[in-house]
């Protein structure tokens, strides 16, 4: 029996010529803009002892904003989410952070609490 | 679809029914699920290796990235960092050659489609050969860890399970009072190895149980995050390959579209994502 209440969604996602260049062109600069930030992150692991051997709190801030620059990069352009909907786009952001910020804190809160308890043991 | 052709529906609003509010296709719309599921495992993982980090007992000490991870194939003297970050760079290149496809794919250029394709199986496969290594190399280990009769902790500079006999007038180790690897006073002679012979434990390379580096769960938590990632990996290695060969046959091109490749790309550049985390927590942090 053929159904008639499924709606096939024919969205159509093709693009011509002209408007692949201008993707391509986004693309090759998120290439490099991700290697080069990949290279200074490696650079800074390596030699961050030698020329900021006090900064560890910092290099580590730095580690983190930079691999979260990467990954905005990743999840909004190659995987294409910032040109999603808003709606999708908040739909799958939203629940994750909240859910990721709570982890968080049960991470910092409860393995200081755990470090406290060994520390009076030991 | 002949049902819904003859009715009449507002499409004004995303919400009036007759159309995915989403604009995106029902394919689409489930991978986005399963990758937001898997990115809280994910999140899971790395939140754990947090924990056990944060929380660990005073006198152990967390290895450094840098002084584990510093071979390179072919490379004689220490080379931080550099293996990983090739494998990072291979990772993030084969991202790109995808999404290289999926933009082939809008274009309906079946050729592009396949060359990209075959790029990204390509880098993918090169990642898992040099995850293989990077394994094999911190399984064995380089060095030893050796814990004296008096508690003091030394260091080898070589693996002494590698089968070469030891001769005491030539022995030497670097005592230290770190867990891991440091620099300290370097004994040696035949009194050194006549300490060396006394000692409690000798761990060399990493198992299960101890392990060279550091904490038992530092070796752990490397085995089971990168583990999981390598698994997800050979998962999108076989993925792309299905997708290549459909492409070749022509299958996306009778169909008039090349959602698939998009599908299997979002896949492939979570493969990425979770590597750029695991890499800054792993080695760099």
């Amino acid at each position: 029996m053929e159904r008639d209440d499924i709606i096939e969604y024919s969205l159509n996602a093709g693009h011509s010529e002209e408007q692949g260049r201008v993707i391509r062109k986004k693309i090759y600069f998120v290439t490099i803009l991700l290697s080069v930030i990949t290279t200074l992150e490696v650079a800074l692991g390596v030699f961050w002892t030698q020329f900021f051997p006090n900064a560890w709190h910092w290099v580590k801030w730095a580690f983190i904003v930079m691999t979260l620059v990467k990954a905005s990069y990743i999840v909004m352009t190659f995987m294409h989410l910032g040109d999603e909907r808003k709606n999708i786009r908040s739909m799958i952001l939203i629940p994750y952070f909240l859910f990721l910020m709570y982890m968080v804190f049960i991470l910092i809160w409860e393995a200081g609490y755990v470090h406290m308890v060994l520390s009076t043991l030991l | 679809m002949t049902g819904e052709a003859s009715k009449s529906i507002s499409n004004t609003l995303p919400w009036d029914g007759g159309r995915s509010p989403f604009s995106l296709s029902y394919g689409k719309l489930m991978i986005w699920f399963f990758l937001v599921s898997d990115a809280l495992t994910f999140t899971g993982l790395l939140v754990a290796y947090g924990f056990a980090r944060h929380a660990l007992a005073p006198g152990m000490e967390w290895p450094v990235g840098e002084l584990v991870f510093n071979t390179f194939p072919g490379v004689s003297g220490p080379a931080p960092l550099m293996y990983v970050a090739l494998m990072t760079f291979i990772l993030i290149i084969s991202s790109v050659t995808m999404v290289l496809a999926v933009e082939a794919g809008h274009r309906m250029d079946k050729k592009g489609v396949v060359k990209w394709l075959f790029l990204t199986v390509l880098g993918g496969l090169f990642f898992l050969g040099s995850q293989a290594y990077e394994w094999t190399h911190f399984i064995h280990g380089s060095h030893a860890r050796v814990t004296l009769a008096d508690g003091r902790i030394a260091h080898l500079a070589s693996n002494p399970h590698h089968g070469e006999s030891i001769d005491p007038a030539t022995f030497s180790m670097t005592l230290g009072n770190s867990y891991t690897v440091g620099g300290g006073e370097v004994v040696s002679g035949p009194e050194a190895y006549k300490l060396y012979e006394s000692a409690i434990s000798v761990v060399s390379g990493a198992n299960m149980t101890e392990n060279e580096y550091g904490p038992p769960s530092y070796a752990n938590f490397f085995f089971f995050i990168t583990g999981f990632h390598g698994f997800h990996v050979t998962t999108g290695v076989i993925l792309n390959i299905v997708v290549l060969s459909m492409a070749l046959k022509g299958v996306f091109h009778r169909r008039g579209h090349y959602e698939m490749v998009e599908k299997a790309g979002l896949y492939w550049h979570f493969v990425d994502l979770v590597w750029v985390f695991v890499f800054t927590f792993f080695y760099l942090v």
